[in-house]
């Protein structure tokens, strides 16, 4: 961990910091919840836990607005949280709840929210960044057509360091710069695509720097530093607000979990995984609260027991909830219209 | 009006981009080219950049590109060059466009139309020549239209770009140049049904998109030896007219598939199999199938011509499942 980033920003007002922290206490506890009842096997499939990551989905997400979008991955549970997407309708998804957030037809991977326009939750690597360009696209026109210019609203894309040796990255950097389209490109850089060491993965492995060659601003941020990461986030939104195309951002992070709860972890030292861990971006953020009069023992206690009530009544909502009829396996194949089922033909 | 199919769809998305600000055109040469098969020639003049939009050669971005924009409330109209170049494209078009609806629980569909050349019969060998419409038929999600008359290829798109769900739309690259009448007020036409092309007594022959033509010309030669050919032209590949399949063969009794793709795992193979499981009893013989041959196609003419349907090779067909009484004069 000897990247060289810029000194970390001075810390926020109190309520402000609580969020942040708040926001990462709720996901990793969210999350600890959800390998806990994948052993009980309430939930299945796979599990891509985010533990080790929140900072930056606690860091970034908030600093969008109602109206930007924005665009996951299999690993989302954070992203969604942070978003707004109530963590009772994610569990219930987890469950495969027909109250789910996608009726439980998603599952952990597919976590989709009209509501905080979050549009999943794509499982494919990759998959989903020309999605956010369409997205950010279609901000564009609509801005150019009502409201002027501005072409304000923003296409939030998370995607990890296995996407940017995939094709449609660079299809979609290079489409996003040539037509100077508003997406934030944010680069969760874990440093393993599975098991596969970013240094044997990419001839590059300065991500920031391909970005760039696009010609787009890209950043390298400490992604265990949620202020950095909303620091960097808020710059690139203003500057895309201002009329400014894609930015990207490289969050460099670290998954504390196995890649999923199949995953024996062979690949990795312990030690690697411990030295990370001292950079907890929890204990980053408590212990400079802390150390600036913010935060005390029964502050955290309170975070703590508020996160531990919302995690419970999640558990709760998807347990009570029930299973869709087998009846109702082939709607959503089609629009649903004028009275028919939208089943497949 | 005389008109070409080229003229048809160019006069659709004329018509779509002149009625709904939310349609626009995007694909690789679409603008300043004029399209590779000429299309769009003109339209960037006179709608501008912001709605014919060339794209760089990136077939899954600009797809998936489109499918953002339609879930971010556009209705994009994608051209892709052809279909052999879809392939390039296919994970956003089975993993995001055809899944987004089904996945999210029915909070996010895909309003969006892709269209591409298809076929071969133009010597520009394997790469270019292929017939994989039937591939897509078989993705649950997603509507595969096949217009081969100058009335569909003019009134299909309109009836696609209102569809809530992304729509395929293939056009034979020998049909741009077909030439023909069309009606002046010629508007949007139902994109979930068959057409009889025409109407006949003795056998059945079930086609689509380039191949209609070659089986109406074989319908007039089995006319001559005094057989009644129906020729029933499918128009949508998904969903498949079932009914209309199931009605004609139960009339004639006799049913010829005619399908450019390759027979094994086919959309004729479907259409076999429906015939079968809903109007074996009415059958008075096998189905018969005239399918491309199973080669990649080659380049030279004599070749390329063996491995399509020819009119003949359907004639034959025709003949083989009638009664040897029936054609007496051949």
């Amino acid at each position: 961990m000897t990247h060289l980033y810029p000194p970390s920003p001075p810390l926020p007002d109190r309520a402000h910091a609580r969020t942040l922290l708040r926001h990462m206490v709720l996901v990793r506890r969210f999350e600890e919840k959800c390998a806990e009842l994948y052993t009980r096997e309430k939930i299945r499939g796979f599990l891509h836990l985010y533990i080790g990551e929140e900072a930056v989905a606690a860091g970034s997400v908030p600093v969008l607005g109602p109206d930007d979008s924005v665009v996951g991955t299999y690993r989302e549970h954070g992203q969604a949280l942070v978003r707004g997407v109530p963590a009772t309708t994610v569990m219930a998804e987890m469950f495969g709840k027909v109250e789910g957030c996608a009726r439980g037809r998603g599952g952990s991977m597919h976590i989709f929210d009209a509501g905080t326009r979050f549009f999943g939750g794509n499982a494919i690597v990759g998959g989903g960044l020309p999605i956010a360009v369409g997205l950010a696209l279609a901000a564009r026109r609509e801005g150019s057509a009502h409201r002027g210019s501005d072409g304000t609203r923003v296409t939030a894309c998370y995607f990890g360091d296995g996407a940017a040796a995939e094709g449609e990255f660079h299809e979609s950097m290079n489409l996003a710069a040539l037509w100077d389209l508003p997406v934030l490109f944010c680069c969760e850089n874990n440093f393993y695509a599975m098991g596969t060491p970013i240094e044997i993965s990419h001839s590059e492995t300065d991500l920031a720097l391909r970005a760039a060659s696009y010609g787009m601003p890209a950043w390298t941020v400490d992604g265990m530093d949620v202020l950095a990461v909303e620091d960097a986030t808020r710059r690139a939104v203003e500057a895309m607000r201002g009329g400014g195309g894609p930015h990207f951002l490289e969050f460099r992070t670290y998954r504390f979990r196995a890649h999923s709860m199949f995953d024996p972890e062979l690949y990795r030292a312990k030690e690697e995984v411990e030295k990370w861990k001292k950079r907890d971006p929890i204990t980053l953020l408590a212990d400079r609260m802390r150390e600036g009069g913010m935060l005390d023992d029964d502050g955290m206690e309170e975070v703590e027991a508020e996160v531990r009530a919302e995690v419970e009544e999640a558990v709760r909502f998807a347990e009570a909830g029930t299973w869709e009829p087998v009846e109702d396996l082939t709607r959503f194949v089609y629009s649903e219209q004028d009275g028919d089922d939208g089943e497949a033909a | 009006m005389k008109t070409t199919y080229r003229a048809a769809v160019r006069e659709a998305i004329r018509e779509a981009i002149s009625q709904d600000e939310r349609v626009f055109l995007m694909g690789e040469d679409v603008g300043r080219y004029g399209g590779c098969y000429a299309v769009s020639k003109g339209l960037l003049e006179e709608f501008g950049e912001d709605r014919i939009r060339d794209t760089p050669l990136s077939e899954s971005g600009f797809v998936g590109a489109g499918i953002g924009a339609a879930l971010g409330g556009m209705r994009p109209i994608v051209e892709v060059m052809t279909v052999n170049f879809s392939l390039l494209a296919l994970d956003q078009i089975v993993n995001n466009a055809a899944t987004l609806l089904h996945m999210s629980g029915g909070a996010f569909n895909v309003p969006i139309v892709i269209r591409m050349a298809t076929g071969g019969g133009r010597q520009v060998a394997a790469q270019h020549s292929r017939s994989l419409e039937g591939w897509y038929a078989h993705i649950p999600g997603l509507k595969i239209l096949a217009p081969a008359t100058l009335e569909d290829a003019r009134g299909m798109l309109w009836t696609a770009l209102e569809d809530p769900d992304p729509v395929l739309i293939f056009e034979h690259v020998l049909l741009y140049t077909m030439e023909g009448e069309l009606a002046e007020g010629a508007g949007p036409v139902p994109i979930d049904r068959a057409a009889t092309r025409r109407r006949g007594s003795d056998v059945s022959i079930i086609t689509y998109g380039g191949s209609l033509h070659k089986s109406l010309e074989a319908a007039e030669r089995l006319a001559g030896e005094d057989v009644s050919a129906e020729v029933l032209d499918l128009r949508t590949l998904r969903p498949l007219d079932t009914e209309a399949i199931l009605e004609t063969v139960t009339r004639t009794n006799r049913a010829v598939i005619v399908d450019e793709g390759w027979r094994s795992g086919s959309i004729s193979a479907e259409i076999s199999a429906r015939i079968t499981e809903g109007a074996f009893y009415e059958l008075d013989a096998p189905v018969a199938r005239v399918c491309g041959e199973e080669v990649p196609t080659p380049y030279p003419k004599h070749l390329e011509d063996a491995a399509l349907p020819q009119v003949e090779e359907i004639v034959e067909a025709a003949r083989s499942v009638l009664p040897r009484t029936a054609g007496v004069r051949r």
